[in-house]
């Protein structure tokens, strides 16, 4: 089976811009995904695009192979969507089709558009993610739901509002120097802890933003790697993928996760290597309380010691097991379908060198991890830099 | 034109709400004794498919609850409005707490679900009333 090789990426500026077409935004993303590869577009035979809301927020449909044209490729298009892991998805089945020999060039990636609609609109648009019948009917939002969860870790596990601050403080001070993130400014723990409740536990400071923006990926074998010449040091080296009931209230417990267990044990299965090589993770913190849940289910720490990770400074820059360096989806931003697209892509840069946070990254694997809705989907792939 | 003017029912989900108003809520519960909410064909956790109806608890227990402040949607003139998820005996079920001060909710509260309405909407709505 042959390994696949990042062989460049691409993502637009993330933040407010109301006015840029889908199509654009992509484009552009796409176009820095190509550059950076060096790869001919005719050489790409698949396109992998994840995109959730854009039926809502664009009224468009059937959108992957808008995407393709807008990308200038004209090959095979498919639109994934798994709520917010949908180009978590989109990576992974670009991963599948090149290590299954189908494919030796495949661009994957995603986008959202979300500041073009009224606040109300978008939130109700991401509303969609839960159970229609069970959540959205009984006033569920999507920061109530992380709300549930939050209230549930602490009830079960201990830990606060504080233990999040520093969460929140931790991936705005990791955005700061990255040229793609939303907000670049630090925050203090007592900006967090001061700002308007959302959905008690969470306060605005424990949410990412509303997000515009686009991401890109161009995967190729090893072997096109080496036929071609094509510079491509950094490989996926482990996927994998977990599920779960759709409600909240259907599982186990609202304060534990087991989509992301189930997607960590495959991907670093896969991968043959184990969470101590691992030297930097991107998770999904669409939610401050979800980072937590996120690298307990990942494996890094045991249920109920991630929440004071970051206040020990385990996670943070200089710590042990640097979390989010390029501001995460709390900082960087969260434009919902672009997201699993853009934490690979961040992952190559951090790995290659080329990243602002790079000196930060001590080692040579890298994890990204993208949810969906509650974690009722999870994705994780592996990365690693192989030569 | 449109195929109805009517309101369209969900079925299960919308007999479910009719039996809970009348005070007669039931869960879905496998040969195993897995317990589920209906509209549902096969058991969610071992696909079994003879599912019967057994009746749900009176009495239930807040697991967690938040206060929302941003509301959405049919919520957006409510807020701060309380959610909860609440425990029937095996049986988690999503809803609205109401006949309670928001700040007097704690997890272990107990509860009786019932079928309340949206005032804005006028829409049905599962309630969590405090026992
Ligand atoms: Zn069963």
């Amino acid at each position: 089976m042959s390994r696949v090789r990042v062989a460049g990426v691409g993502l637009t500026e993330f933040g407010r811009a109301p006015e840029r077409t889908g199509r654009e935004l992509f484009a552009e993303a796409s176009a820095r995904a190509l550059d950076d590869a060096g790869v001919d577009r005719e050489a790409v035979s698949a396109l992998h695009y994840g995109n959730f809301m854009g039926a809502l927020g664009e009224r468009q449909g059937h959108q992957a192979p808008l995407m393709a044209e807008a990308a200038g490729l004209r090959c095979p298009a498919t639109r994934y969507e798994l709520a917010c892991a949908s180009a978590g998805a989109a990576v992974r089945g670009a991963v599948q089709s090149v290590r299954g020999g189908e494919a030796d060039v495949v661009v994957a990636g995603g986008m959202e558009r979300m500041t073009n609609r009224t606040i109300e609109e978008t939130t109700e648009a991401l509303a969609i993610a839960a159970d229609e019948l069970f959540e959205v009917r009984a006033g569920v939002t999507f920061p109530g739901a992380y709300a549930l969860m939050a209230r549930s870790y602490f009830e079960r596990f201990g830990g606060g509002p504080a233990d999040l601050a520093h969460v929140a403080v931790k991936n705005h001070a990791n955005a700061v120097p990255n040229e793609y993130a939303q907000y670049r400014e630090e925050i203090a723990v007592d900006d967090a802890l001061d700002a308007p409740t959302i959905a008690d536990p969470l306060g605005l400071y424990d949410s990412c933003p509303v997000t515009d923006g686009a991401s890109a990926v161009v995967l190729v074998s090893e072997s096109y790697a080496e036929e071609n010449d094509v510079d491509a040091s950094v490989a996926v080296v482990g996927s994998g993928q977990g599920g779960d009931r759709l409600a909240l209230q259907d599982r186990a417990s609202p304060a534990r996760t087991p989509a992301t267990d189930d997607a960590a044990a495959e991907a670093f299965a896969d991968a043959g290597c184990s969470r101590e090589d691992v030297c930097a993770v991107e998770v999904h913190d669409c939610f401050t309380i979800a980072e937590v849940c996120a690298l307990e289910g990942l494996g890094f720490y045991d249920p109920g010691e991630g929440i004071g990770a970051a206040r020990r400074g385990e996670t943070t820059a200089d710590g042990g097991l640097p979390v989010n360096l390029s501001g995460g989806l709390k900082a960087k931003g969260h434009p919902v379908g672009a997201t699993g697209g853009s934490q690979v892509a961040e992952m190559t840069r951090l790995l290659r060198g080329d990243h602002p946070n790079s000196d930060a990254v001590d080692g040579t694997v890298g994890l990204t991890h993208n949810a969906g809705g509650t974690v009722a989907s999870a994705v994780v792939h592996l990365l690693e830099v192989v030569e | 034109m449109t195929w109805t003017d009517e309101e369209i029912r969900d079925d299960g989900f919308d007999d479910w709400l009719d039996a809970v108003a009348a005070d007669e809520g039931y869960h879905l519960e496998c040969p195993d004794g897995h317990a589920s909410l209906p509209p549902r064909l096969v058991c969610p956790d071992c696909g079994a498919t003879d599912l019967s109806e057994a009746p749900l608890a009176d009495a239930g227990e807040v697991v967690t609850h938040t206060t929302v402040h941003v509301g959405t949607g049919a919520f957006d003139d409510q807020t701060p409005y309380v959610v909860a998820i609440a425990e029937f005996d095996g049986v988690r079920i999503t809803g609205l707490v109401r006949g309670v001060d928001p700040d007097d909710v704690d997890v272990g509260a107990p509860v009786e679900v019932t079928v309340g309405e949206n005032p804005a909407t006028g829409d049905r709505v599962v309630v969590h009333r405090a026992r």
